[in-house]
């Protein structure tokens, strides 16, 4: 039996396409992809993440400790803020990549992928003996909306009894929405600029359709995860499971500016120092097809005759009207315009490889 | 005469010209179409040769010749507008337009009520 959110008969109502992600039944779609990307590039796109893991580290040790398990540098963040992060084992390859709110030096919330969220909590907990802090995973009674879209802060001030636009990019605040008690951050898998709502899950429902209501006014989309890919793909946001995973290191992905290497101590330190060292064998490039087809994930890539990487993600982007991709090549061929062919079921593909981010929309960076 | 096949066409034979799309249970299972890349007016196929490869979000499905012949039209609008094929596979997301040189060999084509329980057993 798959999990469903609060927010499943809504998704039925809407007559959402629903498949299964990670364990959990949610909508692929709820109408054309295309119209609900361009929804959210040029309006507002309501998305149900309540999939996605709400896990809290509470007690003196908090940020210590949460310190311990990120790569990127959680002490530094002022009470309110948040930074995004992988999580990495002790050889630098990624146990998942989340958010950190810091709420104040007792407090910490990392907010994780849906498919890792046991894996998560497992392994943190594993990491916590001499500290005194608390873990608690919250999700089952948390349920997260993303409102994402320029016009997002325009519309959802309609309803908010918060002063939306005092909260930057990257921080986060408590209060009122619709009068319901929210958690609302400035962030996003979109690219677009827009908020992210954590409210408790028995007020889901009068919230889910009030944002409807609100984004209707404005020619705003419920939103499925097949919209939500393709928007991070656009902007070239990391995928756990397909772009970074247990294989791979933020160094080789596009993630440097995430790990803190002037941090005295963080899980993975020693074998990332050493990859810096030595220099990285592969990076993670983003390529646009010449000759039209879309890669997909394992697809293998080559110059001439070699074979020097595969696909991570592929797409066609409804907003830039191409077919792209991303995966891993050898370090060696990785140089923006460099020729590559794609083997798309047996047949090779032209293609060539181009600066990320593919897109970058509203976000306010 | 409307036509399918196992793999999912359809094949409206009029004369010696025949128009083919794919099924609407096959836009189904496929999902958005996002692109499709239409042959050019002229080329030469024979039955059972790949024509177009449709690309959708989720995955992409060749489409085969369901008999021989000659392009002689292609639906530009899908060019524009793939969605046509969600849409209307049947009607207005057609394909192309085949020219055959004789009577199209029909015999391994299937019928509506045939097509069904091939479906059916997919599921």
């Amino acid at each position: 039996m798959m999990d469903r959110t609060p927010l499943y008969e809504e998704h039925i109502r809407l007559k959402g396409k629903m498949v299964n992600f990670a364990g959990w039944e949610m909508p692929l779609q709820y109408g054309r992809i295309n119209e609900e990307v361009m929804a959210v590039r040029n309006s507002v796109g309501i998305f149900d993440v309540s999939h996605m893991g709400e896990i809290y580290i509470e007690g003196k040790d908090a940020v210590e400790f949460a310190n311990l398990l990120v790569t990127n540098d959680v002490e530094s963040l002022k009470n309110k803020q948040i930074c995004y992060t992988p999580m990495c084992y002790e050889n630098g390859t990624i146990v998942d990549d989340l958010l950190v709110y810091k709420f104040k030096e007792r407090k910490v919330l990392m907010v994780v992928n849906a498919s890792n969220t046991n894996k998560d909590f497992e392994w943190i907990s594993s990491k916590a003996k001499g500290f005194d802090i608390e873990i608690l995973n919250r999700s089952p009674e948390i349920v997260q909306i993303a409102f994402q879209g320029p016009k997002a802060e325009a519309v959802l001030s309609q309803i908010s009894q918060i002063a939306l636009p005092e909260i930057h990019y990257y921080h986060f605040t408590e209060g009122r929405i619709n009068g319901i008690r929210s958690l609302v951050s400035r962030t996003g898998y979109t690219g677009e600029d827009g908020f992210e709502i954590y409210i408790d899950k028995d007020a889901a429902i009068p919230m889910w359709r009030k944002l409807i209501e609100i984004a209707k006014q404005i020619k705003g989309l419920p939103c499925g995860l097949a919209t939500r890919d393709i928007l991070r793909f656009e902007c070239s946001y990391m995928l756990y499971g397909n772009d970074i995973d247990s294989t791979t290191t933020p160094l080789e992905a596009p993630l440097k500016w995430t790990v803190k290497m002037n941090k005295e101590r963080f899980i993975g330190k020693k074998a990332l120092e050493k990859q810096i060292q030595e220099g990285i064998k592969r990076k993670l490039i983003g390529f646009e097809m010449f000759d039209r087809s879309i890669p997909r994930h394992g697809c293998k890539i080559f110059q001439g005759r070699e074979e020097i990487g595969y696909v991570t993600s592929g797409n066609h982007s409804p907003t830039l009207g191409k077919e792209l991709g991303m995966g891993y090549v050898k370090k060696q061929f990785a140089k923006h315009g460099t020729d590559i062919e794609v083997e798309i079921r047996g047949k090779r593909k032209k293609a060539k490889i181009v600066k990320l981010p593919f897109y970058k929309g509203s976000v306010k960076s | 005469m409307k036509f399918y096949t196992k793999t999912h066409e359809w094949i409206d034979i009029n004369g010696n010209k025949a128009k083919m799309g794919i099924t609407n249970h096959a836009q189904k299972a496929l999902g958005d179409v996002v692109f499709v890349d239409l042959p050019d007016v002229g080329k030469e196929l024979k039955k059972g040769d790949t024509i177009i490869s449709v690309e959708s979000v989720k995955a992409a499905s060749d489409v085969y010749a369901p008999v021989s012949g000659k392009v002689i039209e292609i639906n530009e609008t899908l060019k524009e507008k793939p969605e046509l094929i969600n849409e209307d596979a049947e009607g207005k997301g057609w394909i192309l337009i085949l020219e055959c040189l004789s009577n199209p060999d029909t015999s391994d084509l299937l019928d509506e009520e045939g097509y069904k329980k091939i479906v059916e057993v997919e599921g």
